[in-house]
């Protein structure tokens, strides 16, 4: 049996590597959107945002003027230490407690927050003795920082999905599939194998591209260099999962790729690749649960800004794993070799 | 032909249903060790649909398929060596990549350098297997189901679209195939072609089987010693192409 996978594992391999036109894209592009995004938008946040620390989940503007200001965002926060990290980082220009007495944080690096700062006092009708000013310090993350995981997942979405769903219909529509079925290859040896083979190039992919723009860009990196290795050995595996499911029945190229894109387009835009979900509808982030990018993003972000540990992953590497047996099972059991 | 040979292949009241469509109706034949049998009939008579249920790629609405009096399954999958009419190979390898990734998946594994030497593929061993002619990739596809030292070789219409000296150094190599000991089943539309190499042919139309036996047997039990008028006053014996289309009424290629 694993001389079969290997032979089959070896063979796609060969034929990914010799395709330089498809090896360079998957190069490149992550490269060339993590250098021209830093560049672009690093520093350049317009919007001022301010959390605002309570358990409701709605913002009541009436509570104080501050909350009225325009062109400022509010978001709430439940947990103080989940807000702070945020002003340490100048992810948030200020985090705000209404009082009586009001209190509120401020990273005195940051410039946005000196304005905020502003508007927050002026809108105070009180003494500002009332007001209880506390400082936090903090580098802050930098939009490198926080778009490269996004960037790199994006990249192994496309690769996973639309290397291994498209590549299979291909195989069954040119005949291939049909020529492997007349061997004693059974279908879970060249699932494996495929599953395998996307995996090692990826991952290997991958690594290159974070170790080239985390070296050259010096990003931020607080936790541990094995446990993001395992975030996107999971990741993979749950997306190539995925992958199969839409490459298991469809004999058509043009379908194939219609339904990969139905499927890469919400996750690129509801997984946050591009911006934060914080401060999305309930909604929103709910049906973001269910793709896998949400969890690779999610603990990659975690163990690159926050040093989280392997322990504080485990419930997105759980999610993954879950959501890969999931898609697993199903692209088995609907799986068939043949056009017909 | 030896009646006493063992039966390689049997298929029994083969039936394939497709909505609006019988392909195959009842198909049922022998073929024994070591011969070369032929399934002849114009296209959309349901060789390759027969062949490919035998293969095991495509499921039948009924019928049973043996290989040496056992339910083909493992063993069969092992032993046979098959040739597909249309078959993509992957991109970006060489013919000796090919070759060996398809003889990794066996237990059963040919001498490399034999089938190399017998297919004539000794100078494209480095060549991407997109950048082969057509003559040189049905070699290569030959090659491919050669690699398990097959008992039982089927070669579904292997030389279509072949020229005229391809196509005759082709069936040189079947008939060195079949010298080493194996069976083939060959389809064909090209009544010459089976003439040159069947030991026994079943002439199928609509999905059954409408004659089955040597050449010779067909000829003489249809024709006797009966010859043809031609239109410009020659005459000469019947042959595979007129007893097909006495049969069918269709013409070879239609």
């Amino acid at each position: 049996m694993f001389k079969r996978i290997f032979a089959v594992f070896v063979a796609r391999n060969r034929e990914f590597v010799r395709d330089r036109s498809s090896l360079a894209w998957n190069l490149l592009l992550p490269v060339a959107l993590v250098f021209g995004l830093s560049y672009a938008f690093d520093g350049q946040r317009d919007e001022y945002t301010v959390g605002v620390l309570q358990a409701e989940a709605e913002i009541d503007a009436s509570a104080h003027p501050f909350l009225e200001t325009r062109y400022v965002r509010f978001v709430p926060y439940a947990n103080i230490d989940d807000a702070m990290l945020k002003v340490e980082r100048h992810q948030l220009d200020l985090l705000v407690e209404i009082g009586p007495p009001t209190r509120y944080w401020i990273n005195p690096t940051a410039t946005k927050g000196y304005f905020v700062e502003f508007a927050l006092l002026q809108s105070t009708s009180t003494a500002t003795s009332s007001v209880i000013k506390e400082q936090v310090a903090g580098q802050p993350v930098r939009y490198a920082d926080w778009i490269l995981p996004g960037i790199l997942g994006m990249n192994m979405m496309f690769s996973c999905l639309f290397g291994v769903g498209y590549v299979i219909v291909r195989y069954r529509k040119n005949g291939f599939l049909k020529r492997l079925r007349a061997t004693p290859l059974t279908s879970f040896e060249f699932i494996t194998a495929q599953v395998a083979s996307r995996m090692v190039l990826i991952m290997l992919i991958t690594t290159v591209v974070y170790t080239g723009t985390h070296l050259l860009l010096d990003t931020r990196m607080e936790g541990s260099y094995v446990t993001l290795f395992v975030v996107g050995l999971v990741g993979a595996i749950s997306m190539i999962s995925l992958g199969l499911v839409v490459s298991a029945r469809v004999t058509s190229e043009e379908l194939a790729g219609g339904l990969l894109n139905l499927i890469n387009w919400p996750m690129m835009m509801l997984s946050g690749v591009w911006f934060s979900l914080e401060g999305t509808g309930e909604t929103v982030q709910t049906i973001s649960q269910i793709f896998p990018l949400t969890h690779v993003l999610k603990s990659a972000r975690a163990v690159i800004l926050d040093g989280a540990t392997f322990a504080e992953v485990a419930p997105s590497l759980g999610a993954m794993l879950l959501l890969s047996a999931v898609f697993l099972a199903i692209g088995a059991w609907i799986f068939r070799w043949e056009q017909y | 032909m030896d009646d006493s040979r063992q039966i390689a292949l049997e298929a029994r009241n083969l039936v394939k249903d497709y909505p609006g469509l019988r392909a195959v109706d009842g198909v049922s034949f022998k073929v024994p060790e070591g011969i070369c049998f032929g399934l002849l009939g114009p296209n959309g008579a349901g060789k390759t649909t027969t062949v490919e249920i035998i293969e095991g790629v495509l499921g039948a609405t009924s019928g049973e398929v043996y290989y040496y009096g056992e339910i083909a399954g493992s063993r069969f999958r092992q032993e046979a060596g098959i040739q597909f009419q249309n078959t993509a190979l992957q991109d970006y390898l060489t013919v000796r990549e090919t070759i060996q990734m398809f003889r990794s998946l066996y237990d059963r594994q040919a001498n490399i350098d034999d089938i190399i030497e017998q297919c004539s593929l000794g100078d494209l061993l480095d060549r991407d297997n997109r950048k082969l002619s057509g003559g040189q990739r049905q070699r290569l596809l030959l090659a491919v189901a050669l690699v398990n030292r097959p008992r039982l070789i089927f070669l579904d219409e292997p030389t279509t679209g072949l020229d005229p000296q391809a196509r005759r150094n082709f069936w040189e190599l079947v008939k060195s195939i079949r010298a080493d000991g194996a069976t083939i089943v060959l389809t064909t539309h090209y009544m010459d072609e089976a003439q040159v190499l069947c030991d026994d042919i079943a002439i199928m139309d609509e999905g059954k089987i409408l004659t089955h036996g040597s050449p010779e047997n067909l000829l003489h039990a249809r024709y006797g010693d009966k010859l043809i008028n031609l239109a410009h006053g020659e005459i000469r014996r019947p042959n595979l192409e007129d007893l097909f289309l006495d049969l069918t009424g269709h013409s070879l290629r239609v």
